[in-house]
């Protein structure tokens, strides 16, 4: 039985590029959006309420929890989850730096990871610091990105397996790959 | 990436780093975990829980629930269907708490009453929360301590009590004495993955896609709940985002197979985070006294531990604190004995090492205590403590190289250069200090079936009801039946988590991949043999079976078990009160390493439990209301990425002599003596001794004021 009309809409939601048109009760998460009715069942549900990050996307390329956000209020933004993040077949260097140094377990945080790793990967290079940044003026650019720098923007996310050690390594290996490859454009250009 | 394909037959892929085969799915959001499979019809259950720690329920107010949008039914005491809680199961009598809506008692806060079923999941959970329930309330007693009159001595997995010699008169002959009583707080396993399970009937069959550590087990629950035929139940779990104990028979089951079968459509119910603390289990509080009495050179004349845990009124379940120096230290008198009181509070259950996990933690600071008494290192004092034989059996260990990981552990961690004296170091605002402790788990093997088929194409495939839940249990026996056949791995696919396949041990025990990796070379065994006689493999392949059920039974009677030796350095503002852990590293005597790479990551985690429970988890109830305060991620911390630091863990060669793989198992020695090495560091660090976890700023800051041990 479909909802009354006085309490759903039809909108359409960019997601990873691609147009979806679909009735949504108004009550109805961006998270379970994604899960219960447009089948994208890679963004997960640890709490749904804010506080474990396993719902982690981008929303117009920041990082954001998909279950504290309606979806009636994402129509317009560019949504980006973790079905988007591999380029076919080819995974996204996060991606693949997870699966290859094990960043996780049981797997259930891991989409939330790697969209927050992303996410932290831009946050940093554009300068912005963290609580445990020394020098937080702007003239002085972005930090190193050292492993207690990834730990605390990487801190939303829960992974109760403990995989930390080495989600904190695939970060920082994808990270540093990231930007090696973008000197070397730099010096090519 | 794989990093040990090869085009060749080879052996020797146990032991070699392995990526999960699973891995691309997992990182790609491709793995469907139980709340994740589509079906036609689906229709959404929620779960309302009681709102009083006591009584019974007068009235389910349905009527207005009915005629809200979309809902299809509510069920509770007055109109579910019976089913049957009087049976014993592979692990015993099961929780009635999973025997959902059969009475109108409410023996605990969180106790669930009803189950509304609706079109969308929106509609079922504004209807749940609309659905009023009026309660005759009775008092409730939900206070936990020491001196509490109900306690009583209870058996459980193991002896409440075992004694040896005379306890007071060898604590009277003792240079020097241990006394003291240690707490441990309610925990709670909080995997990522919330509960969920989808019930269908499919062609008479009734059909269970949830998240569980054993679908065979879960299966057969189900149908003796159900009086169904196990034949005809099915029960699936593919992929599970962690369990640590908590996914056995719940209620989130079985009201789902009441709801579809009442309305003959798949129902899912999924528990919230919040229900999760009411109804997914959680590891009983703890109060520990350990009395040591020593000769002066440290060595034991006398051991006595006693615990008490807690246990809900309609189920008994002991959290066996005392049985970890029954395995790791000898005493001239050595007593231990378990105790439970019944409480108005829900039913605890098996968390990641059940008794050894708060049992260690008191046994393993009340040996620090005893060395900084005797002035011997706490190395040393285990070294002058280590038993020849079992303390209580008397039985030969299988294999015990407890000390070979203080040695490398010390080696390592740069034990040899440290001071004893407490208090000393100091770096800016923070105290350091450094802190070991001894770790233990039985190891086992429960008995399991397996299919191997040698396929037409020259793979093969392994049907085993194993469950990965996040144990890398899938790549680890993808690594054994390589071995086994002689073939390298990508020639190998293995299927798991469904009942379907056939009984094997569940993920729990730290027995499952021992367990299954048994029974896939037994099957490889014979396969091999049936290849050999070269007939030629017809298109559906060559299927044999496996059934391990009579060589685990033929097992000789050992002490089995990990061992492990753990290292912690913290440092302890003294002015906020803050414990920050810098360095871990953990030293293991836990069999074969069937895939480093993922054995590593376990035992990590296993440690980074340890930190967890160390410094931040405790479930607080509420003396008034009967419930917690805080049930959600936010009021129960666990460690997040900024609480941890370089935790490392390595191994020590210990294959077991008597598993057809050596394997022994991986998955809660990690977490055992993990605290006890933080909290040993916190005295090295500040002199003052934490026997009350978690270790938290205002306990610090008042035994700081106080100047002694913290209350």
């Amino acid at each position: 039985m479909a909802p009354a009309p006085s309490t759903y809409s039809v909108i359409t939601l960019n997601i990873n590029g691609e147009k979806y048109s679909l009735p949504v009760d108004h009550r109805t998460t961006l998270l379970d959006a994604l899960r219960e009715h447009l089948d994208l069942t890679g963004t997960k549900k640890g709490c749904d309420q804010g506080q474990c990050g396993a719902c982690t996307l981008l929303i117009d390329g920041r990082r954001a929890v998909s279950c504290l956000q309606l979806a009636v209020a994402a129509e317009g933004r560019e949504i980006t989850t973790i079905e988007g993040v591999a380029e076919g077949e080819q995974l996204h260097p996060v991606q693949q730096a997870f699966l290859d140094l094990d960043g996780y377990q049981c797997g259930y945080c891991t989409p939330g990871q790697i969209c927050s790793a992303l996410g932290v990967i831009e946050e940093h290079a554009a300068g912005w610091p963290s609580a445990v940044t020394d020098d937080v003026r702007p003239e002085a650019g972005p930090p190193p990105l050292s492993a207690d720098e990834i730990r605390e923007r990487m801190s939303g996310n829960l992974c109760r397996c403990g995989a930390y050690v080495s989600i904190v390594q695939a970060v920082a290996q994808a990270a540093e790959a990231q930007t090696t490859e973008a000197e070397a454009e730099e010096a090519a250009a | 990436m794989t990093t040990t394909t090869q085009a060749t037959a080879v052996t020797g892929a146990v032991g070699t780093a392995h990526t999960r085969v699973e891995g691309r799915d997992k990182v790609t959001g491709a793995a469907r975990y139980a709340g994740e499979i589509p079906f036609d019809e689906l229709a959404h259950g929620w779960m309302v829980l009681s709102t009083v720690a006591r009584g019974r329920i007068r009235s389910v107010e349905t009527s207005a629930v009915l005629r809200m949008p979309g809902v299809l039914t509510v069920l509770h005491h007055g109109n579910a269907p019976r089913v049957d809680s009087d049976y014993v199961g592979m692990l015993g009598t099961p929780d009635p708490t999973a025997a959902v809506f059969q009475h109108e008692r409410v023996p605990h806060m969180g106790w669930p009453v009803a189950l509304v079923v609706a079109e969308t999941s929106e509609q079922a959970r504004e209807a749940a929360e609309a659905l009023v329930v009026h309660y005759e309330e009775e008092p409730h007693d939900v206070t936990f301590s020491a001196g509490h009159p109900d306690a009583y001595q209870v058996d459980g997995f193991m002896p409440a009590v075992t004694e040896k010699g005379d306890l007071e008169a060898e604590l009277a002959a003792s240079a020097l004495v241990v006394d003291a009583e240690y707490t441990t707080p309610e925990e709670h396993h909080n995997p990522m993955e919330p509960h969920a399970a989808t019930a269908l009937w499919d062609g008479g069959r009734l059909e269970v896609v949830d998240s569980n550590q054993g679908t065979a087990w879960v299966a057969s629950e189900i149908a003796n709940m159900f009086s169904l035929d196990p034949a005809s139940v099915r029960v699936r779990s593919e992929h599970v985002g962690g369990g640590f104990g908590s996914k056995g028979l719940r209620a989130h089951q079985v009201a789902a197979v009441m709801a579809a079968t009442g309305l003959r459509r798949p129902v899912r119910v999924v528990m919230t985070r919040r229900q999760m603390f009411s109804l997914a289990g959680y590891r009983s509080p703890t109060t520990q006294r350990i009395r040591l009495g020593a000769r002066a050179d440290g060595r034991l004349r006398a051991l006595d531990h006693s615990s008490l845990s807690l246990t809900s009124t309609v189920h008994e379940f002991v959290e066996p604190s005392a049985g970890v120096a029954r395995v790791m230290y000898d005493a001239d008198a050595h007593h231990t004995a378990n105790r439970v009181v019944r409480l108005d509070v829900p039913t605890p259950t098996w968390m990641r090492a059940p008794g050894e996990a708060p049992g260690s933690f008191a046994v393993e600071a009340a040996l620090d205590e005893l060395a900084e008494k005797c002035g011997i290192d706490p190395i040393e004092l285990r070294v002058r403590n280590e038993p020849e034989t079992g303390p209580v059996s008397g039985l030969p260990f299988s294999s015990r190289n407890l000390l070979a990981c203080f040695r490398e552990g010390a080696r390592r961690f740069g034990w040899a250069d440290r001071d004893p004296r407490p208090g000393l170091r100091r770096d800016g605002r923070w105290l350091l200090g450094t802190g070991t402790a001894a770790a233990s788990f039985g190891a086992g093997a429960g008995p399991s079936t397996a299919a191997m088929t040698a396929e037409a194409d020259g793979t093969f495939t392994v049907r085993i009801n194993a469950a990965d839940i996040g144990t890398g249990a899938r790549t680890a026996l993808t690594l054994v039946a390589a071995d086994a056949l002689e073939v390298a791995p990508d020639r190998v696919q293995v299927r798991i988590g469904d009942s379907d396949f056939g009984p094997a041990w569940i993920a729990g025990g730290s027995m499952g991949t021992r367990s299954w990796a048994w029974a896939v070379t037994a099957a490889a065994g014979e396969l091999r043999e049936r290849l050999a006689l070269n007939t030629g493999i017809p298109p559906e392949g060559i299927t044999v079976r496996s059934d391990t059920t009579a060589a685990i039974g033929a097992l000789a009677q050992k002490e089995r078990h990990s061992f492990g030796a753990q290292f912690a350095e913290v440092a302890v503002d003294p002015a906020t009160g803050e414990v920050r852990v810098r360095r871990m590293l953990g030293i293991f005597a836990a069999g074969r390493i069937v895939n480093p790479l993922t054995a590593r990551g376990q035992l990590v985690g296993g440690m980074i439990w340890g930190i967890s429970m160390a410094l931040h988890e405790e479930a607080v109830r509420d003396r008034a209301s009967g419930g917690h305060y805080g049930a959600d991620l936010a009021g129960y911390h666990v460690a997040a990425h900024a609480d941890v630091p370089l935790v490392e863990a390595d191994w020590v060669d210990d294959p077991d002599p008597d598993d057809p793989v050596g394997i022994k198992g991986i998955g809660e020695i990690g977490i055992v003596g993990a605290a006890a090495a933080i909290a040993n560091a916190v005295w090295h660090a500040t002199g003052v001794r934490h026997r009350h976890l978690p270790i938290r700023p205002d306990r610090v800051l008042s035994a700081n004021s106080a100047g002694g041990s913290s209350a």
